[in-house]
């Protein structure tokens, strides 16, 4: 074990697969000379050559395209792309081509390519630079997506993306890249997609969260342990998709209730999504409906208040448990 | 036109009823008040008066059969006039809807009272919406569907009273902690549940047999259950110095037949009738709504039967002389060991005397007649020496308990109402009056 900040551990990852595996090469804006705009791929570009660590254009169509013809043609890139609001406009390369051309070539051709993208709030940049869209990806059938929320699950996540014969959405909350934590120094550490991660145990309510939310459920949770003396159990679902729904059912069947906090807007949401699954599989142990707790139904606010307004945040949480107990 | 007789429901209770026997047969004449059948529910035989006048063209029940209250038994009309063929059954389900509809719009002496839901946090209103629907979580449903009880019978502590798995659990473990008590009440609820879930098996763990509960003795024990889970007691006690009233007894049955002898039950009934009148919180019920206060005091006495116990109203006490009372509590008796009371004697009952005095008890501590707010024990009358006038002297005395709705009224009231009761034993002269 090693204390590493999440971009040192997602870094660990890159230098790691990129050693064991030659057909693994890495495209984006920033990402060689500069070292990524969250310093992820910092000193690859001199390790690795610019041969494996290629700096594009900033044209986000463009790189996921090469990145797919890369993936067809038998190599395993990693494309980068700044934020995933700039994602949008690779959304047709996405949703169109990554995401289908194994059904539509009735599984002859396949995309391995990861695609790291940065996403959240919380450190004004504003309305085109701070969305959370996870659960847009979720969305679409053909790809996965994985979205850690501490180091040691960022590496493990990120190994196993480079190992899957599809191709994988990674996003990383901006909020979490400095986070700190102990992560595994074994370079065969993988974390199994589908599988999430129950960081406490509780019997009054669940809490689920996933990226950065995550930490507000933690936080929450702390609080109504100390103010008012309720046992939350958190749930970290650490992939959307495949999405482990049989832990959070577990869960909600012993607790009876259940809070789904996620930085996106709430409608139409991915929390609705796991609403209707709560619901449809759990309706009989319910004791109260099902609560989302999600970011504001506006464009995100520069202003510092506004923008920590505009964020689901753990009084928020700790609100919609006691409304329903 | 012809007229549908349906089975009444006779006590806030009664859900279903057994048509005993059919007094007027097919095509004989009815008149209004004459006695049409027998009916019994789980407290009595009682008779079914007509409350119209006519032919009586059609028996829909059967002898020996149980319908639920509201099911048509009978048709009255004139004698050629067409009448249906078919009578349409109230299905059980039915029922027990009609119980939640009722238990949610508060009526008067439906059961509105949660067995065993955390009293202090249970908020005002009832566990439905407006429109009569229960206000209960998935969970919840399932757990009290599994456990046979009634979710109408609970009290919701949940956000808009919305009735939650603790509350179930609650219930479900008020049932489990009192062995005796608990099957009883776990089987009355599913009686009216649809479809007929089997009853919950006693949880014995010594091996013997298991009796089935009759249905007086489900009722006893729902009641009582009833009582002490959501009605909170507080007792007090004193002694009664009978000397004087067993002197002046004596005197009033020297020269009384039978029919007209006074036992000292009516001597109480008499006090504690007129103490009701200057005491009216305790002839009252406690409701969510408020208080409420009746007009009439009808005091209960407690009769053992066999099968096990029946506590009906001596009707009107409050205008009633003792020697009327003597008369009709004689009567009251005979007829509830015959099992032929009418409904109103033991459905209208605002307060209750629970008497065994004749088994040389010396105090008795009773549990309060849901929903009523007291009631009072009464001992044997025992000579004993007592101080009076700094001497040491027998006195016939009598212990007697108040045990009242710690709801309704606090204990200096009760205090003050047991002091009257006293007070009109003491000197009897007022009893006569």
């Amino acid at each position: 074990m090693v204390e590493m900040r999440m971009r040192d551990a997602l870094r660990e990852a890159l230098r790691e697969e990129m050693t064991r595996d030659p057909k693994i090469f890495l495209m984006g804006e920033d990402i060689g000379a500069y070292g990524g705009s969250y310093a992820v791929t910092k000193g690859l570009l001199e390790e690795f050559g610019e041969h494996r660590v290629r700096d594009t254009p900033i044209a986000e169509s463009g790189i996921i395209g090469a990145g797919i013809g890369a993936a067809m043609g038998g190599l395993r890139p990693m494309v980068e792309l700044m934020t995933i609001n700039f994602s949008l406009l690779a959304l047709d390369q996405i949703v169109n081509s990554a995401a289908k051309l194994y059904y539509m070539s009735n599984g002859q051709i396949n995309v391995p390519m990861v695609v790291r993208m940065a996403s959240g709030g919380g450190s004004q940049l504003a309305a085109t630079h701070s969305h959370s869209l996870e659960g847009l990806y979720a969305h679409f059938p053909g790809i996965k997506v994985v979205c850690p929320s501490n180091p040691a699950d960022a590496k493990g996540l990120l190994k196993r993306a480079f190992r899957d014969d599809n191709t994988v959405i990674f996003i990383e909350h901006t909020a979490n890249y400095g986070t700190k934590g102990d992560v595994p120094d074994d370079p065969d550490y993988l974390v199994e997609f589908g599988e999430a991660n129950v960081l406490r145990e509780g019997t009054d309510v669940t809490i689920v969260g996933y990226s950065g939310s995550v930490h507000q459920a933690m936080r929450a949770a702390n609080m109504l342990a100390e103010q008012e003396g309720l046992s939350a159990e958190v749930i970290d679902l650490r992939t959307l998709r495949p999405l482990d729904i049989e832990t959070v059912i577990t869960s909600v069947k012993k607790t009876n209730r259940a809070v789904i906090v996620e930085d996106d807007w709430k409608f139409g949401g991915f929390a609705g999504e796991l609403s209707a699954q709560i619901m449809e599989r759990a309706f009989d142990w319910l004791d109260a409906p099902v609560a989302r707790v999600c970011g504001k139904d506006v464009p995100m606010p520069y202003n510092r208040n506004l923008e920590f307004a505009a964020l689901p945040s753990e009084e928020d949480v700790v609100e919609a448990v006691l409304a329903m107990m | 036109m012809a007229i549908e007789v349906t089975m009444p429901q006779m006590g806030a209770d009664m859900t279903e009823g057994t048509l005993v026997r059919w007094v007027k047969q097919v095509g004989e004449e009815v008149t209004r008040g004459e006695i049409l059948a027998e009916i019994e529910t789980d407290k009595a035989t009682v008779e079914l008066e007509a409350f119209e006048s006519g032919v009586l063209r059609k028996h829909v029940v059967s002898e020996g059969e149980t319908v639920p209250v509201g099911q048509v038994i009978a048709i009255l009309g004139t004698t050629g006039e067409a009448i249906a063929e078919e009578h349409p059954r109230i299905p059980a389900a039915e029922v027990a809807s009609r119980k939640i509809v009722d238990a949610g719009a508060g009526v008067a002496g439906a059961p509105v009272l949660a067995v065993g839901a955390p009293t202090g946090t249970a908020p005002g209103e009832p566990s439905t919406d407006g429109a009569g629907r229960l206000r209960i979580s998935p969970v919840a449903r399932r757990i009290a569907h599994e456990a046979n009880l009634d979710p109408a019978a609970l009290r919701g502590s949940g956000p808009d009273g919305r009735i939650l798995r603790r509350d179930v659990e609650a219930a479900v473990r008020a049932v489990e902690t009192r062995p005796a008590a608990g099957p009883a009440v776990a089987a009355a609820p599913a009686a009216t549940m649809a479809p007929v879930t089997p009853v919950a098996a006693p949880r014995l763990t010594a091996a013997g047999a298991v009796q089935p509960l009759s249905k007086m003795r489900q009722a006893i024990a729902r009641r009582m259950t009833l009582s002490k889970l959501t009605q909170p007691h507080y007792y007090l006690t004193l002694d009664v110095d009978m000397t004087a009233a067993m002197a002046f007894r004596e005197q009033l049955n020297a020269s009384a037949d039978d029919a007209h002898r006074v036992s000292v039950n009516d001597l109480v009934v008499k006090a504690c009738a007129l103490a009701l009148q200057r005491h009216p919180k305790f002839n009252a019920e406690f409701t969510d709504e408020g208080l409420r206060t009746h007009d009439e005091i009808n005091v209960d006495i407690g009769i053992a039967l066999d099968e096990g116990l029946i506590a009906p109203a001596i009707l009107h006490c409050g205008d009633k002389t003792l020697g009327r009372i003597a008369l009709e509590s004689k009567d009251l008796v005979a007829r509830a060991k015959s099992g032929h009371l009418r409904a109103e004697e033991y459905s209208a009952g605002t307060f209750t005397i629970t008497n065994l005095g004749a088994y040389g008890v010396e105090m008795l501590i009773g549990i309060i007649n849901p929903p009523q707010a007291a009631i009072l024990g009464v001992g044997s009358v025992m000579a004993q020496p007592v101080v009076r006038d700094g001497e040491v002297v027998v006195a016939q005395v009598m212990k007697v308990a108040l045990s009242a709705d710690h709801r309704v009224s606090d204990g200096a009231e009760g205090a003050r109402f047991i002091k009257e009761i006293q007070g009109f034993l003491e000197n009897p002269v007022s009893l006569a009056l």
